[in-house]
């Protein structure tokens, strides 16, 4: 070959070796789906969604306690966590100047690289320790120290792609700053921060090892936040894990409902919401 | 009038401000106060977390020194606590999960950024943003039910037929292990790899492009030449915060590693890793002794992530902050 | 609130007004001396002296970078938005200290367009509606007729009349330049500055905001800067020129053109540099 047509050559093999690799990685996408789909679609019916988990070796039952236990931990976590966020949000892209804000904000991003086990732990060292009980609220608290990192930083970044002569177009008609920021700015960027928070909701809602040993679990309907409750993932992974085939049928039917609610909440944000992401 | 040119008298530095007090009334202090306090927050958490690890960790702490990390015995009832299995474990699955994907994930990233049509490479881009959102414990269901079964035969006597001579790849087939723990940490890992490095590919400027395609490289050799390089840094960065998440992620591990704290060259064998044993023992532990160890395991896991993390948050930084000028 | 205004839509070639006073004579409008101006340790305006005229149209040119802009800005104070501005001087407001009065009032008294349109991301009624809004005014019917008013002073109530509600977005670069101006004018202001107001925008849609313009001044003071010297000549009646943070001349329209005091004018005006 000349030179020239093996530079093109591998110029096209190159082309075909990286399609490849991106190719490959979408496919473990399909491979989770098709597996989910297969194995858990047979196994889903509405026993799943209205019974309590049956004793060990018994067949049948279902995860409602886990589901409603789920929608409990994830809510409450999302009152602590996302006014927390977006306000600090707000502080860093309106109000912080100097060293002050770049501290906060790095310390929000090394916090958003911590292992969800290791906030499992603080949560337990500051709930469950002094309360002496595991408790759904203590899972709650794991999951808001693991979104409010999250929740600062993108409100942070969607309010400041929000164009200076808005803000100067408010203060200009005489509102004041936080009138402006009010008013302008966060409607503004409504689409992109709730982007992020559905996003951020998506994430904790999955989490399953802050929760080993916060909210721990049970088999039954939990009356309060201070009792253990049990989540959808928490479910998956004790399934998972048993010796019963019934077990893993349901385990299978809990992550294919956990996978879909994931790819809704995932693919309705950013479809929806982001396609009105600040405009200049 | 017209004559004020001439008038410049010395200038009075009289600094004006809105004095604070008004600011009070109208809603700005106590606006700015108020958000300061919430961002403050994120300081108080992170203070937190230090100052419990390292109480709750004392006992062990003060017990082993660090002897912790060189030991390997790990025996709740005797109360000897040695790290080193979990320390192994962690790195040998870690190493695994990078060596298969960084090259999967740099080069899918090239493909989405460089080579891929437009509308190709965003439809692909969004697809891999979904599997990042994939929870890990779907993961591991994944990994115990479907990937298990294809390691223990095929896979692994395949490795041992053609590349046994290598002691990596000895030993029986059990599928858990060392190898089935990296394959699904590997796939779990690489969206970040490829969105991260996808985004410092995206902030090379495109003048770099042009200039070297304007000699006379072809496409590919542009990339690799001239764009990759420029972006080396930030592709360097994705790498350190995929081990980040490889060395703290829980579950999955947990599902397929066996958890046998041993260590053993063999990547068919089964082992232990650091997040896994704190999972499996923690809600069990009733001694403080125990307990303590335990949280001197998270302690050290928290540690290595904030240093890769802030290490590769600079990286990262440093490249995306230089080309400023992407169409 | 808005009694004693006229809806001005009609239409006529601007031209200056012959029989403008120089500017001094009477009480000014705004009165600006020993005005120094600071980025951080840069200079931006130096001992700034200037008596702007009720009820006239006075234009600022200048080269780029001159101060124009920054001294526009002073006036209504948009520069404490930005860091390390620094201001030393006096501005008076019918003689009343500007730089001392709550910051909210002044803006109510002392509107601002700006070079790009900057509509909010709401509909054409919010967006006008906002300045009263945030002044306090309430009353879905109030509210309407002040909108409906302003639109009618900006020229752009027949177009927009039937739309209201729809995104301000929508409109073209003119029309939300207009709307800008409406929304400007909807809580009136006694002064209206523009910065630069139609040099994102094509010839017609220029021609507009100067009819515009031309006819707001019945009940606003205007001050507008412009880097176009054919716009200053158009529609002002007096013009100030801005070299280096000085003010160099200050006079009558005509005088500035015709015949300019200072070399550094003519030279400005004839295109000698700049």
């Amino acid at each position: 070959m000349t030179p020239h047509r093996w530079r093109n050559f591998v110029n096209g093999l190159m082309f075909g070796l990286t399609a490849a690799c991106a190719l490959a990685t979408v496919c473990f996408l399909f491979w989770i789906l098709g597996f989910l789909i297969w194995n858990g679609g047979r196994s889903l019916n509405l026993a799943f969604f209205t019974h309590l988990p049956k004793p060990p070796g018994e067949t049948g039952g279902g995860m409602a306690n886990a589901i409603i236990g789920s929608a409990q931990i994830v809510l409450i976590a999302s009152l602590i966590g996302l006014p927390i966020g977006f306000l600090g949000g707000i502080y860093l892209a309106e109000f912080g100047s100097g060293a002050f804000p770049f501290f906060v904000r790095y310390t929000a991003d090394l916090l958003n690289g911590v292992p969800s086990i290791v906030m499992g732990l603080f949560a337990y060292a500051i709930v469950v320790r002094p309360m002496h009980h595991f408790s759904a609220f203590a899972g709650s608290v794991a999951l808001s120290v693991i979104l409010i990192p999250t929740t600062i930083r993108t409100t942070e970044q969607f309010l400041r792609a929000v164009p200076q002569t808005l803000r100067e177009g408010a203060l200009a008609l005489g509102a004041n700053k936080w009138r402006a920021i009010a008013t302008v700015v966060v409607p503004a960027a409504v689409r992109g921060v709730a982007t992020g928070m559905i996003l951020g909701i998506a994430r904790i809602a999955g989490e399953s090892a802050p929760l080993l040993f916060t909210s721990l679990g049970n088999d039954y309907w939990s009356t309060s936040l201070s009792q253990p409750t049990s989540a959808l993932p928490l479910m998956i992974y004790k399934y998972a894990i048993s010796p019963y085939a019934d077990w893993h049928r349901q385990a299978w039917a809990a992550g294919l409902v956990l996978l879909a609610l994931m790819l809704l909440l995932n693919v309705g944000a950013r479809l929806v919401l982001s396609p009105g992401a600040p405009r200049n | 009038m017209a004559e004020t040119v001439a008038l410049l008298e010395p200038q009075t530095e009289e600094d004006f401000r809105p004095a604070f007090l008004d600011r009070l009334r109208n809603g700005d202090e106590v606006a700015h106060l108020v958000t300061l306090i919430f961002a403050a927050a994120i300081l108080v958490i992170a203070a937190l977390l230090v100052t419990e690890l390292f109480g709750s960790s004392a006992e062990a702490r003060h017990k082993f020194g660090w002897h912790f990390f060189f030991t390997s015995k790990w025996d709740p009832v005797a109360g000897q606590f040695g790290a080193l299995p979990f320390i192994y474990g962690t790195v040998v699955t870690s190493a695994v999960a990078l060596l298969i994907s960084v090259p999967l994930g740099v080069g899918a990233a090239i493909f989405l950024s460089e080579l891929a049509p437009p509308r190709i490479s965003d439809s692909l881009t969004f697809i891999i943003e979904l599997l990042a959102a994939v929870p890990s414990v779907i993961y591991g269901v994944l990994a115990m039910f479907a990937l298990v079964p294809l390691l223990r035969d095929p896979i692994q006597p395949f490795l041992n037929r053609t590349l046994g001579f290598l002691p990596i790849f000895q030993g029986p087939s059990y599928g858990v292990g060392f190898l089935a723990a990296g394959v699904i940490l590997a796939i779990m890992v690489v969206p970040f790899v490829i969105s991260i490095s996808r985004e410092s590919l995206l902030a090379v400027p495109n003048e770099q492009r042009e200039a070297a395609l304007a000699v006379g490289a072809t496409r590919w050799e542009s990339t690799w030449q001239v764009v990759v390089p420029y972006a080396r840094l930030g592709i360097i960065g994705s790498v350190f915060l995929a081990l980040a998440r490889a060395l703290g992620e829980t579950m999955a591990v947990t599902m397929v590693i066996g958890n046998t704290p041993q260590i053993v060259k063999s990547l068919f064998a089964t082992g232990y890793t650091i997040p896994a044993v704190i999972a499996n023992e923690f809600t069990e532990a009733t001694e403080d002794l125990h307990l303590s160890a335990l949280v001197e395991l998270g302690l050290v896991l928290f540690l290595l992530t904030i240093i890769i993390n802030g290490f590769a948050r600079l990286m990262v930084l440093a490249t995306t902050r230089r080309g400023t000028t992407h169409p | 609130m808005m009694g004693t205004l006229q809806h001005s839509t009609a239409a006529g070639p601007p031209a200056p007004n012959p029989g403008a006073t120089a500017p001094g004579r009477v009480e000014p409008k705004l009165k600006i001396s020993r005005l120094n101006f600071f980025y951080g340790a840069f200079q931006a305006l130096h001992h700034v002296e200037l008596e702007i005229a009720a009820n006239r149209i006075t234009a600022l040119i200048g080269p780029s970078g001159c101060g124009k802009s920054t001294f526009l800005r002073v006036l209504n104070r948009m520069h404490e938005t930005v860091r390390g501005a620094r201001v030393s001087g006096e501005v008076l407001l019918d003689n009343e200290d500007a730089l001392a009065m709550d910051v909210s009032r002044l803006r109510r008294r002392v509107g601002m367009v700006f070079q790009k349109p900057n509509p909010f991301p709401k509909s054409i009624f919010d967006n006008v509606a906002y300045g009263l809004r945030v002044n306090g005014l309430k009353g879905s019917a109030h509210l309407k007729e002040a909108v409906e008013h302003s639109l009618r002073r900006a020229a752009l109530w027949d177009e927009v009349k039937d739309k209201l509600h729809k995104s301000a977005y929508d409109l073209s670069g003119g029309q939300q330049q207009r709307l800008c101006i409406a929304r400007g004018l909807a809580v009136d202001p006694e002064v209206l500055l523009l910065d630069e107001p139609s040099s994102a925008l094509d010839p017609i849609a220029t021609a507009k905001i100067e009819e515009l313009v031309f006819h707001l001044k019945e009940n606003c003071t205007i001050v507008i800067v412009t880097h176009n010297m054919q716009q200053a000549a158009r529609i002002a009646d007096d013009t100030g020129f801005f070299l280096l943070g000085k003010l160099i001349e200050f006079d009558k329209t005509e005088t500035i053109f015709k015949n300019p005091a200072k070399k550094e004018t003519e030279d400005y005006i004839t295109g000698r540099f700049g």
